[in-house]
């Protein structure tokens, strides 16, 4: 034997106290008895059949708390303290890699909601294929809240009856409306007046000074259906600012610190 | 199941969901239904004006007054998602300035559980019937035609036209 085997061998048997021998010996029921048992070991079955040894379920990995809880100097707060930081210590348990995953994913979210809008609008040919009615013009047949499906297809001429949804030159609410009158020149081009169902007058207080027709350009899109009530949340978004923060916060915070 | 925030967080998804296949259950089963039905149209009386359009770019244009009956039987067209229908009586034609003019000259809301037959008399137009300049004087082809727009509970938003018309043609004469 070299000198350098021998020495390795000391430094093994120094780590445990044994021989390599010693410890096969000593771990052989704990690996299942195999077959590299030496004859005349002892208490191995006459039959040769195993014991069952039940695996050891494989934990997900968790990296060891390596920081303390911080506790709180004022003692009656001592309790609130610990709730919100037993969550924070939720955040700090995940390392890098799920932090990065947790915002790849968010990511992700965001960018397959902006796709489908995209996609909705080149299909419907509208520039906002889902509206809200925000006011009470068309009632009965509309109320405040109701969301509309809107198509712009050129090859669908404006016609007496639609419900079109339009924008006037200078404002930015679109309005919902039904179309009273049309005139339509040879070329194609389509000059029509609109009137709200609940209204007693046609829309021309509403235009602009001096305009009496309006045009394709200002239509947003035509109604082709509708679903009750679920733009409400939408209108009190709108009008209750802090509301919508304060929604959006929580979503964003919820989303982050999730584990899934 | 164990806190009461988890609880009201599955029934809240759960009732969502159930509302939402309802809502969807609605509109395919009606999606496809033929709305349209057989609608009788007279015209009694025509006049012509030639005025100031007061109602719009003031220049001389041709003012039409009709007096007219409906008769119509919309009760088939009611079922569980229609919420209301807007009848329109729409005048169609054509003039030297413009190849297509569609003006409403009447129109109603009839609500679900309001008498669906519809048997008008000698009714006036609720809107002038002003054209874009002087078409109307010698035309011989207006054609009136009764439609409505389906407002369901959830879902397509339909314009039916009602089958039968009625046609009439102005003498030139104001």
């Amino acid at each position: 034997m070299t000198s350098f085997k021998a020495s390795l061998r000391k430094m093994m048997e120094g780590r445990s106290g044994r021989t390599k021998a010693q410890y096969l010996a000593a771990t052989r029921r704990a690996r299942g008895g195999s077959a590299g048992s030496r004859p005349g070991s002892g208490s191995a079955d006459a039959s040769g059949s195993r014991p069952v040894r039940a695996r050891p379920v494989r934990q997900p990995f968790r990296p060891p708390v390596t920081s303390r809880p911080l506790r709180c100097p004022f003692p009656p707060l001592d309790g609130l303290a610990m709730l919100s930081l037993d969550f924070l210590d939720d955040v700090r348990r995940m390392n890098k890699r799920q932090l990065y995953y947790q915002v790849l994913n968010f990511g992700m979210i965001v960018s397959s909601a902006l796709m489908i809008w995209k996609g909705l609008m080149v299909i419907t040919g509208s520039e906002s294929p889902i509206v809200v009615v925000l006011s009470g013009s068309m009632e009965p047949a509309f109320h405040r809240g109701d969301l509309l499906f809107l198509t712009n297809r050129v090859e669908d001429p404006i016609r007496v009856g639609e419900i079109v949804v339009f924008r006037i030159e200078g404002r930015e609410i679109p309005i919902v409306h039904r179309v009273l009158k049309i005139h339509e020149k040879q070329n194609g081009h389509i000059k029509f007046l609109t009137k709200g169902d609940n209204n007693a007058v046609d829309d021309r207080g509403l235009y602009k000074q001096g305009q009496h027709w309006l045009e394709k350009k200002d239509v947003v899109g035509r109604a082709r259906g509708f679903v009750p009530y679920i733009g409400i949340v939408t209108i009190l978004m709108n009008d209750y600012p802090k509301f919508k923060y304060a929604v959006l916060f929580l979503l964003g915070l919820f989303v982050l610190v999730h584990r899934e | 199941m164990n806190t009461v925030l988890s609880r009201a967080n599955s029934l809240f998804a759960f009732s969502l969901s159930v509302m939402a296949a309802l809502t969807f259950g609605c509109f395919i089963t009606t999606a496809f239904k033929d709305r349209s039905v057989p609608v009788r149209l007279h015209v009694s009386r025509i006049m012509l004006k030639n005025v100031e359009d007061f109602t719009g770019p003031r220049e001389r244009s041709d003012l039409g007054f009709i007096t007219f009956d409906i008769t119509a039987d919309l009760e088939n067209i009611f079922d569980w998602n229609v919420k209301q229908l807007f009848l329109y009586l729409s005048a169609e034609y054509s003039t030297k300035n413009n190849a297509l003019n569609q003006v409403v000259l009447w129109d109603k809301i009839v609500l679900r559980g309001d008498n669906p037959k519809l048997l008008l008399k000698d009714m006036k137009t609720k809107y002038f019937f002003f054209d874009d300049g002087n078409g109307l004087k010698g035309n011989r082809n207006v054609t009136l035609t009764l439609s409505w727009n389906v407002v369901p509970n959830a879902g397509i938003l339909p314009l039916v036209t009602g089958s039968g018309l009625g046609r009439d043609s102005w003498e030139s004469d104001y």
